[in-house]
């Protein structure tokens, strides 16, 4: 007992402070949000198209499907961070080295369309809160039944990540549950298999309602790797309605944190936060 | 038969081999030769089929269906071996009643070309895979195999899997306890079949499948620009020991040397992974007996582990670190100095908090005689890493078949003889100690030079035609196979990968029997086996 009493002594406390403090930095090698420059590509050139695994980055058309509303696309490439792996291929591929990896892991959105990023854009449309009715019920209390669909265990391993004790998920009401019949909403990973899709319908249909379904990964939200691929269904919209997408492959814990809490409306996009988040260095 | 007169092609883990200096058997031949090596002590290290070669189909009355391919490895001899056979649509005979660690590579031929292993003692689908080379399956009418024979749909739309027989255990007390797919915790999907009496599990048949993303057959016709991912995806947490294995494959096709110092990081890489793993394992298997102190502290220091892949490539799984001809990443000697800080604070409060287990006997009392998988088991099922050291054997690619790094720098084989929780609990705690000592003689004396070979470009890289390569790494759950044949053009005609978990799923199983059905968690644990590498 006196070891254990004096291990706990010596392991200390290890919650992180965020969202109250800036998070712990990330790694200078860490690939968050891509930008993409507004300067013009030279003639004929489609080396990020040609490099990029999974279509997320096309010139002169819609990247991974995605419709890019802004007339800016003519100028440059557009990309669709849904079905980015972040390897980067497109940034080495590129010769003008237009494409680059920013360290900002703010990547979640509450709509695909949302992901799709221009050149010359700095800021994603990052996701808003629940609408009033569901804050309600989920702001202060939310629970998720996880269900991976085909997911390799990486995006399953750091969202269980969230829940040992230097996230912490807990203090923010926001708990994995074991049934479906306890949930508000699931969090679905992988690019949902063929093999997968009867009991992902099932589980969902067995959550009360008025309930929410988020993806996370790449392959939950566009297939990812396996885009295009017969075995699976290309992620979760194929299936469900999703409320909230959290790009990555897999996304860093924090992306994901920071998507929960902005879906909860504890991270809120205020210019003071933005002041804040910049004085911490992080981005 | 001895191990010195094997009649079989001779390869090397990390080597190539033209197909034509294979011999090829009759499939008769083929299994009773197996069967032969298997009994001289030499295990299964992939055994499958592929297209069957144009052109010889015309020689023959009974044109084959598939070609089978065998490796087998002789630890004893650090020696690997390859054998093929046409086989035809009448099917080859079953090796598995005999030696068990047959049973899924036949099934899983049987799933994928439809030819029939014939006498196998229990055939049914492994992935419940639906399409083979592009092509929708379709049930074979010869399959003894009640799934195949009676599919979900008239459209010939084959089953999901869970469906179809289940071993049963008859009699009046007697009960069946059915799990998954979706289970309880964060956690892939599988599907559980007790036969109870009582608390008591007689047997334990476990279905899998619903993770089959088809990686084999995308990989098929490559390596292209998406390969990497597939590989480094087809089993996420052994990221690092699939993409190692894939890249030994893609190098030994295109004589590619890897520098001393790409193999030196990569090997950093593959125990950073392990030790990540284990210690989060050895946590949750804390958890699981209600020890919430080493659960707390260790699912923590896991991320510190994993953090410091991140340091190295950016990502906390070593996406993108490992490439054909080399790595993407380079170890600098500020970075070096940063892991050295980080791996020696994360190896003492490591230490700190898994001492606290063998010194607890709530703990040891649960983790002792729970789920014991005796020696001559574990080798009758062919299984592999810590499971089987756990059980007394040394096995341990990087010491029987070493390749790059490891055959300069070796790692001790850590085992254990008990075979039960606590066995493959304490050889995770030996391993981690060897892979920190190991990383850090690594990082003292890192060779110099570059980090990838000259002309290294995954995509330019022209591999040898009609060839076949053999990589094995041992990643933290065992031995990761990545087998690559190529045609005529030096494009994969087949590529084969046998996650460790293909082999020790069935010893979870096993180990079941006569336990608590409240021991499953503990033991599942004890085991932590990938779901999707399995499915594939």
């Amino acid at each position: 007992m006196l070891k254990v009493i004096l291990a706990r002594i010596r392991q200390g406390y290890r919650t992180i402070k965020f969202p109250a403090a800036p998070p712990p930095p990330l790694p200078d090698r860490f690939r968050g949000r891509p930008e993409i420059a507004a300067s013009p590509c030279p003639d004929g050139c489609a080396e990020c198209e040609r490099s990029c695994p999974t279509g997320a980055i096309a010139r002169n058309r819609d990247a991974g499907g995605l419709r890019i509303a802004r007339g800016a696309a003519a100028s440059g490439p557009s990309m669709d961070l849904g079905a980015c792996l972040f390897c980067a291929d497109c940034s080495e591929a590129c010769p003008r080295g237009a494409i680059s990896f920013t360290r900002d892991y703010r990547l979640s959105a509450r709509t695909r369309e949302a992901l799709a990023i221009a050149p010359g854009m700095r800021e994603l449309a990052l996701a808003g809160a629940l609408e009033k009715k569901l804050r309600r019920l989920f702001g202060r209390s939310l629970r998720l039944r996880q269900v991976s669909a085909g997911g390799c265990n990486a995006c399953e391993a750091d969202v269980n990540v969230l829940t040992t004790i230097g996230w912490d998920l807990g203090r923010f009401g926001i708990q994995l549950v074991a049934s479906p019949r306890h949930a508000d909403g699931l969090l679905i990973t992988g690019p949902v298999t063929k093999n997968m899709e009867l009991a992902l319908r099932k589980t969902y249909d067995a959550l009360p309602e008025p309930r929410i379904v988020i993806a996370v990964g790449s392959c939950a939200v566009s297939g990812g790797p396996y885009i295009g691929r017969p075995e699976v269904l290309g992620g979760a919209p194929a299936v469900l309605p999703v409320d909230l997408f959290v790009p990555g492959c897999p996304p860093h814990p924090l992306t994901i944190l920071d998507g929960l809490l902005r879906l909860v409306g504890r991270i809120e996009d205020t210019p003071r936060g933005r002041a804040r988040r910049q004085e911490g260095g992080i981005g | 038969m001895t191990r010195d007169d094997i009649p079989l092609a001779r390869a090397a883990n990390g080597g190539s081999v033209p197909l034509e200096a294979i011999p090829s058997f009759k499939a008769e031949e083929l299994s009773e030769l197996i069967a032969g090596c298997l009994g001289l002590g030499l295990r299964l290290s992939a055994y499958f089929g592929a297209a069957p070669k144009a052109g010889r189909a015309s020689r023959s009355a009974r044109p084959p269906v598939a070609e089978l391919f065998v490796v087998l490895a002789d630890d004893e001899r650090s020696a690997l071996y390859a054998g093929r056979a046409p086989v035809g649509a009448e099917g080859f005979p079953s090796i598995a009643a005999r030696f068990p660690q047959a049973q899924l590579f036949e099934r899983e031929i049987f799933e994928q070309f439809g030819v029939e292993p014939i006498g196998h003692p229990w055939l049914k689908p492994v992935r419940y895979a639906r399409f083979a080379g592009g092509e929708l399956v379709q049930p074979t009418p010869n399959a003894l195999a009640k799934p195949w024979v009676e599919p979900r749909s008239a459209q010939g739309e084959p089953i999901v899997p869970g469906t179809g027989d289940f071993f049963r255990v008859e009699g009046e007390e007697v009960h069946e306890v059915a799990v998954g797919p979706v289970h309880a915790g964060v956690i892939e999907p599988g599907h559980f079949r007790f036969q109870c009496h009582g608390e008591r599990v007689f047997h334990l048949e476990i279905a899998l499948g619903y993770q089959h993303r088809g990686v084999e057959e995308a990989l098929a016709g490559g390596p292209d620009k998406r390969s990497l991912h597939y590989v480094e995806t087809a089993c996420g947490d052994s990221t690092i020991a699939h993409a190692t294995s894939y890249c030994a494959a893609i190098e030994a096709l295109s004589r590619t040397r890897r520098t001393a110092r790409a193999q030196a990081i990569g090997a950093i890489a593959l125990e950073l992974e392990r030790l990540a793993c284990h210690v989060g394992d050895l946590g949750a298997l804390s958890g699981d007996v209600g020890f919430l102190p080493t659960a707390s502290y260790c699912g923590r220091i896991r991320g510190d582990f994993l953090n410091m892949t991140a340091l190295i490539c950016g990502n906390r799984f070593g996406r993108n670190l490992m490439m054909p001809g080399g790595l993407r990443y380079d170890l600098d000697d500020a970075r070096a100095a940063e892991l050295t800080r980080r791996l020696g604070v994360s190896a003492r409060e490591a230490k700190n908090a898994i001492d606290l287990l063998w010194d607890t006997q709530s703990v040891m009392a649960r983790f002792e005689d729970t789920g014991r998988l005796s020696r001559e088991a574990a080798i009758e099922l062919g299984v592999v890493g810590p499971a089987a050291r756990a059980s007394g054997l040394s096995r341990d690619v990087r010491f029987d078949q070493s390749s790059g790094i490891y055959r300069l720098s070796h790692i001790p084989v850590s085992t254990y003889d008990s075979g039960d929780v606590l066995g493959r609990a304490f050889v995770r705690h030996l391993e981690i100690q060897q892979s920190v000592a190991f990383i850090e003689e690594q990082l003292g004396s890192l060779p110099a030079g570059k980090v990838l070979a000259d002309a290294a470009d995954a995509e330019r890289i022209a591999l040898a035609p009609d060839s076949l390569a053999v990589a094995l790494t041992e990643g933290w759950r065992g031995e990761a196979c990545h087998v690559a044949i190529t045609d005529a053009k030096g494009a994969f005609s087949r590529y084969k990968i046998v996650d460790p978990s293909f082999h020790n799923w069935p010893a979870l199983a096993y180990a079941l029997r006569d336990q608590e059905i409240s021991d499953f968690p503990l033991c599942n644990k004890s085991f932590n086996l990938s779901y999707c590498g399995h499915d594939l």
